[in-house]
């Protein structure tokens, strides 16, 4: 499509879901929405949100996704009763997309791979990581529980039209370094309110060569810089993706030629070492060639979660573990992040190798991430995780570490009991 | 509307894990959440507060989680308004659509200390502090945005929309 001026890829998902004509950043549209997201601890605010707004019905039944994942397997009595009020509700407004137990995995892992979001939808979720489908050039962002509750009511939802960020990422990746050393540096470079109100657009040969899954843990963090979302192009990839998940789009999408950047970032990939988020944020980046001489030794080390729990990232912890033991020190929990991906992992035998390892395999959760259950810190204790948040606290104890860092050097890290570069092992 | 109240002051890029930790979100009652406020922060943090007073925090505040439990917390725990040197995206939406008035002051931040008393119009924006007798103005608020604050908040705005 061609419009007045060059778009930017923000600019033109927006503007194909909106009526109001797209002239520049800044602007407040209004834009219908493609599916509305919430999980087990967001949707109950919505769902309260949504009876004070007066609504009777939601907008479309089958455009509406809610998932039990954060507190599910339920830990407590206190996040069963708030399931079983989102149940209901499901129950009541006959929701297509519910998903609690077996069916159900995490979140920003279930969606793509059910085939719900890619390329150019628009998808406003009560999670802040609802960016990830920015990896199949969906507009695709986080909110609260009333936001969610408007949208579920309303299927649209205002958005002030974002600045960009284009992040130009070039050259080949030495060995163990991918998609989430990539978006570390990333944040590295950016700072955690970098992109605070703008939009990140990732382009360059190295994106190019990446896989979606790759492209997803990319996105998944563009809120760890604090954008609004981090967008992919649309390319042959892309769509071989969408159609292999059951996604009716056939179109390819590119940003406009001259698309108005606020900002360039270049980044050289073939200069790049396993990069690692130490305490207590995510933009506090430090090469692990540096950080392997200070021996920081490990208690827990997480593989799973909305940014590292897919296939991919389960072969390449799988790489590591292969005839290796986790070092009696450490706890390493493997948790595959979907159904689909856990039966998978099964087939190829790397739950095998994981077990034999000495790893835990448990079921698709987001528990440990948020500290919420299955994996939680104790005082002075220090975990690296593939997950995507460090803050104080995150995983447990207010005195207790995460690292973030890819899931080879996780496992890495589990064998040695502390901080290595895969190689050296 | 002038509202009178001690400022409190938090750190740069404070974060919703910090405003309310995940073990909290088992409810959305407002009273049990401001009893967790800024515990992530500092146990017992809340107990400071008198009804009405100010949180006063650097840049980036609220980054991280989308969860509305953070403004409902703030609001819980008998905070009246925040002020910042800047805000997280997410947060600063749900913060209007809560109800939680939020004012972004970008530098002059640095020209409030810890316990100062102040006196803040949420509608002009303008905070005197009392201990210096300076006045901050603070960036005006959206006009889109001012709409949804005049119908009472974004329940309010929807519940119009779908009588309309």
């Amino acid at each position: 499509m061609r419009h007045a001026v060059a778009h930017t890829l923000a600019m033109k998902l927006l503007q194909a879901a909106s009526d109001e004509v797209i002239k520049e950043a800044g602007q407040i549209i209004r834009c219908r929405v493609s599916l509305v997201l919430a999980n087990d601890i967001t949707a109950p605010l919505a769902i309260k949100s949504f009876r004070q707004m007066g609504a009777a019905t939601v907008f479309d039944k089958t455009k509406i996704a809610l998932v039990m994942d954060h507190f599910t397997p339920n830990k407590d009595i206190a996040s069963a009763e708030q399931v079983r009020g989102i149940r209901e509700f499901a129950q009541e407004q006959d929701i297509l997309h519910y998903y609690e137990g077996g069916d159900c995995g995490v979140e920003h892992a279930l969606l793509p791979e059910l085939g719900l979001v890619g390329p150019g939808d628009v998808v406003v979720g009560a999670d802040s990581h609802t960016c990830t489908y920015g990896g199949l050039c969906a507009f695709a962002t986080g909110m609260g529980s009333t936001d969610i509750a408007g949208a579920m009511a309303l299927g649209e939802t205002w958005f002030k039209v974002p600045q960009t960020i284009y992040v130009q990422i070039d050259g080949e990746l030495s060995a163990y370094v991918g998609a989430k050393d990539l978006i570390l540096h990333t944040i590295g470079k950016t700072g955690v309110d970098g992109a605070r109100y703008k939009a990140l657009e990732f382009g360059g040969s190295t994106v190019a060569a990446l896989s979606v899954e790759g492209r997803l843990t990319m996105a998944n963090m563009a809120i760890e810089a604090g954008g609004k979302v981090g967008l992919f192009a649309a390319d042959a990839k892309t769509l071989a993706f969408a159609k292999a998940h059951g996604h009716t789009a056939t179109q390819e999408i590119a940003p406009d030629a001259g698309a108005p950047y606020d900002e360039i970032i270049k980044i050289d990939a073939a200069s790049l070492s396993p990069q690692v988020a130490c305490p207590h944020l995510p933009d506090n980046v430090r090469g692990v060639d540096e950080l392997a001489a200070e021996h920081i030794v490990v208690n827990q080390s997480v593989i799973g979660s909305c940014t590292n729990g897919r296939i991919e990232d389960l072969r390449e912890a799988a790489a590591i573990l292969k005839g290796r033991k986790v070092k009696k020190s450490v706890r390493c929990v493997v948790l595959p992040a979907t159904p689909k991906i856990w039966t998978q992992a099964l087939r190829e035998g790397l739950l095998e190798t994981f077990m034999e390892a000495g790893c835990i395999v448990g079921p698709p959760t987001c528990g440990p991430c948020l500290g919420g259950h299955m994996g939680i810190l104790a005082k002075g204790e220090r975990a690296i995780a593939t997950t995507n948040r460090n803050f104080k606290g995150r995983m447990g104890h207010l005195e207790s570490e995460v690292y973030l860092s890819s899931p080879s050097l996780a496992a890495a890290a589990a064998v040695a009991g502390e901080i290595v570069h895969p190689a050296s092992l | 509307m002038k509202l009178s109240g001690a400022a409190h002051l938090v750190g740069e890029h404070i974060d919703t894990d910090a405003i309310i930790p995940a073990p909290f979100l088992v409810t959305t009652d407002p009273v049990e959440l401001g009893k967790h406020c800024m515990e992530g922060l500092e146990p017992g943090w809340n107990k400071r507060i008198q009804k009405g007073d100010f949180i006063v925090a650097g840049r980036n505040f609220g980054c991280g989680s989308s969860r509305e439990h953070a403004p409902v917390a703030i609001l819980g725990a008998g905070v009246s308004v925040v002020i910042a040197h800047s805000y997280a995206r997410i947060f600063y939406r749900n913060s209007f659509n809560m109800g939680l008035p939020l004012l972004e002051v970008g530098d002059d931040i640095s020209r409030i200390q810890d316990g100062d008393p102040l006196e803040v119009d949420i509608i002009t924006g303008q905070i005197l502090n009392k201990r210096t007798g300076e006045t901050i103005a603070a960036q005006p608020v959206p006009p889109f945005m001012q709409g949804i604050l005049n119908a009472g908040g974004l329940v309010n705005y929807v519940k119009q929309r779908l009588t309309a």
